[in-house]
């Protein structure tokens, strides 16, 4: 707790106080369990290893190490980093495919941090069902606790129709099941759950069938990536917080007729990448999100 | 073991004419039908032109992998699978310009693969 507090602080001198977002229904504080203590993690996404398109981002061969730099140079060390999809851009060669995810995990093994997570985005995954993306980084579902709280790992990209399947659905219940109502649950997904604009594919096809699981938990909050912005959404009272990407932004939904990345501004190198850091104080279920550009302005 | 076999058999046929056809996709007479062909990674054509209330039938082919048809502002879709005649009847309810897209991941192009239906009254 002192730890965190003093992050905190730090962080609001620096100028880099973050937004705190309570999740969903977490008042009191009784909320007290054994290993239970406040902590830091890193969000990374859309790094699309292997993207070319000098107009979008002439440093895309660049630009994943400029943010491995930048999250070995922060303050504070995190308790771990997860990479929430898209780790590298599709390609129709299953060659080139393995090659651009074993060039991804050479890369992020500059990570001083070893304690790494990893998810699928449909971009290292559909076109195989996620086969190749296994070999590299293992099962593209999965749960974990941390301190006070369970993370789920949500596949709803290696269905090509982005579904996440009944199969995983079932899992996802089990899972769940064996959770308190107020426990403290963070989600990962590369996909919004929730239908965020599906005129450009930005939603889950059975992602309402996951929120349904949810909603019985008290403590809900689900990070995300896919659409290369910072977001913010209440499905009833789980927050969904989607991330920046680190290869190029895109629009604002339904802001223009075409989703089409947004061109790298040589005023402005790096404009809207970044990667963000989360401060989980887990009593109150709260998380503050500070995000970090890739390099400083 | 007869009638639970019949009746798998049922719910197969129902499943595949759902899967071929859609919802409430059976053309009726007199109605417009207009060819849709998707490959990789375009549809062809690109703009669909259509009457508000005017019920239309959309025909989908493809020569290349599976791909979706998916009209969001409609809450209509259909799969397309090469080989096959995908079928889906609309009833434009509203006017305007209304986006269309792929939505099975099919390769390389496919996040612009995209289309437009305007509906006018």
């Amino acid at each position: 707790m002192r730890q965190s507090i003093h992050r905190r602080q730090f962080l609001k001198l620096a100028g880099l106080g973050g937004v705190v977002f309570a999740s969903g229904l977490a008042g009191g504080a009784k909320f007290a369990r054994a290993g239970q203590d406040d902590f830091y993690f890193v969000q990374l996404s859309d790094t699309h290893w292997g993207f070319n398109g000098p107009l979008v981002n002439p440093d895309a061969g660049g630009t994943l190490q400029k943010a491995v730099a930048a999250v070995n140079a922060l303050s504070f060390e995190p308790d771990f980093i997860v990479f929430t999809g898209d780790l590298t851009h599709t390609t129709d060669d299953p060659k080139e495919r393995r090659r651009r995810l074993a060039e991804f995990r050479d890369i992020v093994k500059g990570l001083r941090n070893k304690n790494l997570r990893f998810m699928p985005g449909e971009h290292d995954a559909a076109l195989d069902n996620g086969q190749a993306w296994k070999e590299f980084f293992g099962p593209s579902f999965y749960s974990f606790d941390h301190k006070g709280v369970h993370f789920v790992a949500l596949d709803n990209v290696s269905d090509p129709a982005a579904r996440i399947g009944e199969e995983q659905l079932a899992w996802l219940a089990a899972d769940l099941g064996k959770q308190a109502a107020d426990a403290r649950i963070v989600v990962f997904a590369h996909r919004p759950l929730f239908d965020l604009y599906p005129q450009w594919d930005w939603a889950t096809r059975d992602g309402a069938k996951a929120i349904d699981l949810l909603m019985p938990h008290k403590n809900v909050t689900v990070f995300y990536g896919h659409i290369h912005q910072e977001h913010h959404q209440m499905t009833g009272h789980i927050a969904h917080h989607s991330a920046k990407s680190l290869i190029f932004p895109l629009p604002v939904p339904g802001s223009q007729p075409k989703r089409e990345p947004i061109r790298w501004d040589p005023a402005q190198p790096y404009r809207g990448l970044g990667f963000r850091g989360v401060d989980a104080e887990v009593q109150k279920a709260e998380y503050e999100i500070t995000e970090y550009p890739v390099r400083k302005a | 073991m007869k009638l639970e076999r019949r009746r798998l058999l049922v719910a197969g046929i129902a499943a595949s004419v759902g899967a071929v056809f859609g919802a409430g996709a059976v053309a009726q007479a007199k109605e417009k039908v207009i060819r849709v062909t998707a490959r990789k990674f375009a549809f062809l054509p690109r703009e669909i032109r259509l009457t508000k209330g005017e019920p239309v039938v959309l025909e989908f082919v493809t020569a290349d992998v599976v791909m979706g048809f998916n009209a969001p502002d409609f809450n209509v879709r259909a799969e397309i699978i090469p080989g096959q005649v995908s079928r889906l009847r609309l009833v434009p309810d509203k006017t305007g310009t209304f986006v269309f897209l792929c939505d099975i991941f099919c390769g390389e192009g496919h996040e612009g693969m995209s289309g437009q239906i305007h509906v006018v009254a």
